[in-house]
């Protein structure tokens, strides 16, 4: 059974058992002060009721913030972003200000809800109708932590953790994307809001995917999000961020920082659908995803492997990356990043070979259409230290029409001449010829162009999670739409 | 009523006249053979009859089971029962010939207003069609046409005929690079598909494809044109007397 179709059955099993009135929200609303300064930090750290040390962290990543220069080595191109023209903290929407009912909600998102198949009860969450108590995230979240109690893992809003489990968080938080990494991850760190903690025990196979309580919970963590993944020794996890279906979002800039780490023989799994506003046809709006991702595989044999299906935002910014510590550690980055219309991208990993036989595996499929320009950015870092390591790196891009570009960007830095590094490029364009030759066989243009990305993605698909995989394709061929005829 | 029915057709490719006025009538169940030396315009004709862009009908008309085909978009010509078997098979990374063949299957089923066959319907539907063909599970794992060696896509072609079931087949030199026993399969395959309401096309630079093909009528094209047609004799005429003998004498 999809997982979707059991979140819903569960949350009905709720329903009936009479959660009917207990979860409806009465937190007043409240939003932080306009703009970006001590006080805005000092606000949603006592919001959220944080201890002292969090709320230092917090004003020294913020002055820290104040003075560092954005990045500007990504191939994109913005206007400069106004920190003090947006709210940095608002608590969740009272119903009043939500829709009633999907017959508020903009046809055309409707449109790709259905194209995706999502059912009903979920479209209404995601396009956030006010609906019934009984869908509260909070009565599913329940259901799923006590399965994942049993086993002993921990998963839950990092906000909570930071009360229940300050010790893990004091420990990680900010040891892997340290506050001065770039200019995002600072203002991340003063201001993040909310996002997800997880930690799984020792020897402890998580056994399910931490996909569908986050998909019901993923309203209002949007912005600056925050997420921390530890792997104890020997564990595995899968986890699932984000949702095929665009999401409705009224904040422009998301800085989200993602933080895993794995110790011996550990491996985490994290795959990310993207499908944030594009902006339309001529680039007006759209969200600037500017994201900060780093795992450590600290631990000898452990593995870490992104896998991001990238198709929404009007700028995507984005190097999941791995730094192989522990001997014998494995990084994997699988990437297919669509850009349409005037949407840009600058995407890759680092991979960070520091222990011995480390290994890196990278393939990166690059999509683009209209006038959307991207590029892979890429590094791979051998350190001296790291005998016999490897790393295969394959970038593909696919052209559709003649209007958008593709770039390759592969920085090899290697300090050990035991290592091996390979690197492959290649570029074509959807041909004439095969276009033709689908339509010949009924296939409509959109079909013809779905099937053929969706072919030269394939080797990035397949490491999606299964119920996911086919939500992931239907995404790429209506990402697609009208990039040909 | 013909099936297809064409009528002075002239078309051009980037500004260049190569078809200049085909007439050609098609009945129900008909086969008939399109002979010509390279460069006559035989994949042109196919091409046109198909919809592909770029190659501009200037003057004449198509008529097929009562309807404009001209006015018809490829994807919609295929979905009446219009199949193209190619010349030149194309490649499709990372597709499996299986997804291609049921994506392909689903949407001309659309077009009839049948329900799509679920996985296990298809697997079913293919295979039968499949060991027909030789054309083994392996191949049908493979990617479409990649790697596939000269035999086994025109074998391909020939089960996608077989799978869409189409009212009119074009066959564009299916016989070309094939040894003789690939020749067999695929004449077979052709064969097993004539019924009384299926017509085919089928285009060929040699005679020997029609020794296990019976056509009911020969047309031989050059030069844009068709220049004489006859029955299945014609073939052996030309097979004897090769193509100067007709195209010399008659263009003069
Ligand atoms: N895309 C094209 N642009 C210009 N000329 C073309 C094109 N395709 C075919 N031709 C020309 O049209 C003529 C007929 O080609 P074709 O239909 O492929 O012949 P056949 O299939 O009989 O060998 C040839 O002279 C060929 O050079
Ligand atoms: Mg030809």
């Amino acid at each position: 059974m999809a997982a979707t179709t059991e979140t819903v059955e569960q949350v009905q099993t709720l329903a009936n058992d009479g959660y009917k009135h207990g979860f409806v929200t009465d937190i007043e609303m409240e939003t932080a002060p306009k703009g970006l300064s001590e006080d805005t930090v000092r606000f949603i750290s006592a919001k959220k009721n944080e201890p002292e040390w969090l709320l230092e962290w917090r004003l020294t990543a913020y002055r820290h913030w104040l003075t560092m220069p954005e990045p500007q080595w990504a191939k994109v191109k913005f206007d400069p972003i106004d920190y003090q023209d947006s709210y940095y903290y608002a608590a969740p929407k009272s119903d009043d200000d939500r829709p009633k009912s999907l017959d508020e909600i903009d046809p055309k998102l409707l449109e790709t809800y259905k194209k995706l198949g999502i059912p009903l009860l979920e479209q209404e969450l995601l396009a956030g109708v006010a609906v019934d108590a009984v869908f509260d995230s909070v009565s599913v979240a329940t259901t799923y932590k006590k399965k994942l109690e049993e086993v002993g893992v921990i998963f839950c809003p990092i906000s909570e953790a930071i009360q229940t489990h300050p010790e893990l968080v004091r420990q990680y938080m900010g040891s892997i994307v340290p506050y001065g990494d770039n200019k995002h991850a600072a203002l991340n760190s003063a201001v993040f809001t909310d996002g997800s903690f997880v930690y799984i025990p020792k020897g402890v196979r998580c056994p399910m995917e931490l996909s569908t309580y986050f998909r019901i919970n993923a309203e209002n963590t949007g912005q600056f999000e925050r997420t921390l993944i530890i792997a104890d020794e020997g564990s595995y996890v899968s986890y699932l961020e984000g949702c095929t279906a665009p999401q409705r979002d009224e904040h422009q800039l998301h800085a989200a920082v993602v933080e895993l780490i794995t110790m011996d023989d550990a491996e985490i799994k994290y795959s990310t659908v993207q499908n944030w506003y594009p902006g339309d046809e001529e680039g007006r709006g759209g969200i600037y995803n500017f994201v900060t991702k780093r795992g450590l595989c600290r631990g000898r044999n452990s593995k870490i492997a992104w896998t991001q299906v990238e198709t929404g935002s009007a700028i995507t910014w984005k190097y999941p990356s791995c730094v192989l510590e522990g001997d014998g550690s494995i990084g994997e980055f699988y990437s297919v990043a669509i850009t349409n219309n005037m949407q840009q991208a600058d995407t890759g990993t680092k991979m960070i070979h520091i222990g011995k036989n480390t290994r890196s595996t990278i393939v990166s499929k690059g999509i683009s259409a209209g006038r959307a320009d991207q590029t892979y950015r890429g590094l791979v870092k051998i350190l001296a230290s790291a005998e016999g390591a490897q790393n295969h790196t394959q970038c593909d891009s696919l052209l559709i029409g003649d209007q958008c570009g593709a770039h390759t960007v592969p920085y090899i830095e290697c300090a050990n001449p035991t290592a091996s590094v390979a690197h492959e490029a290649t570029t074509a364009k959807i041909s004439d010829e095969q276009l033709f030759y689908c339509l010949q066989r009924g296939l409509s243009e959109e079909e013809a162009v779905s099937l053929i990305v969706n072919g030269f993605c394939k080797e990035v698909m397949k490491t999606l999670p299964m119920e996911f995989a086919v939500e992931a394709q239907k995404l790429i061929g209506i990402s697609l739409e009208g990039s040909v005829g | 009523m013909a099936l297809l029915e064409v009528k002075n057709l002239h078309a051009s490719v980037g500004g260049k006249e190569i078809l200049k006025g085909i007439d050609l009538v098609i009945e129900p169940g008909e086969v008939h053979a399109i002979m010509g030396p390279n460069g006559s315009g035989k994949s042109t004709l196919s091409y046109v009859l198909a919809g592909r862009d770029g190659y501009e009908v200037t003057e004449g008309s198509v008529q097929y089971d009562g309807q404009d085909l001209l006015a018809l978009a490829p994807d919609e010509r295929a979905g009446a029962g219009l199949f193209l078997g190619f010349q030149y098979p194309v490649e499709i990374p990372g597709v499996t010939t299986m997804n291609f063949l049921k994506t392909a299957l689903n949407a001309v089923r659309q077009y009839r207003e049948e329900k799509p066959l679920d996985a296990m319907q298809f697997l079913k539907y293919v295979r039968e069609r499949a060991a027909m063909l030789n054309v083994t599970d392996d191949m049908l794992r493979r990617a479409l046409n990649v790697g596939f060696s000269g035999g086994e896509k025109k074998r391909n072609e020939i089960l996608q005929m077989a799978v869409l079931e189409p009212t009119l087949a074009v066959l564009d030199e299916t016989d070309s690079g094939l040894d003789i026993d690939a020749l067999k399969v695929v004449a077979e395959g052709v064969n097993a598909m004539r019924t009384p309401e299926r017509s085919m096309l089928i285009i060929t630079h040699y005679q020997r494809l029609l020794d296990y093909i019976q056509p009911d009528h020969v047309h031989v094209l050059a030069n844009g044109r068709i220049l004489r047609s006859g029955g299945k004799e014609l073939a052996l005429e030309l097979e004897e007397k090769g193509y100067g003998a007709i195209t010399g004498a008659e263009a003069a």
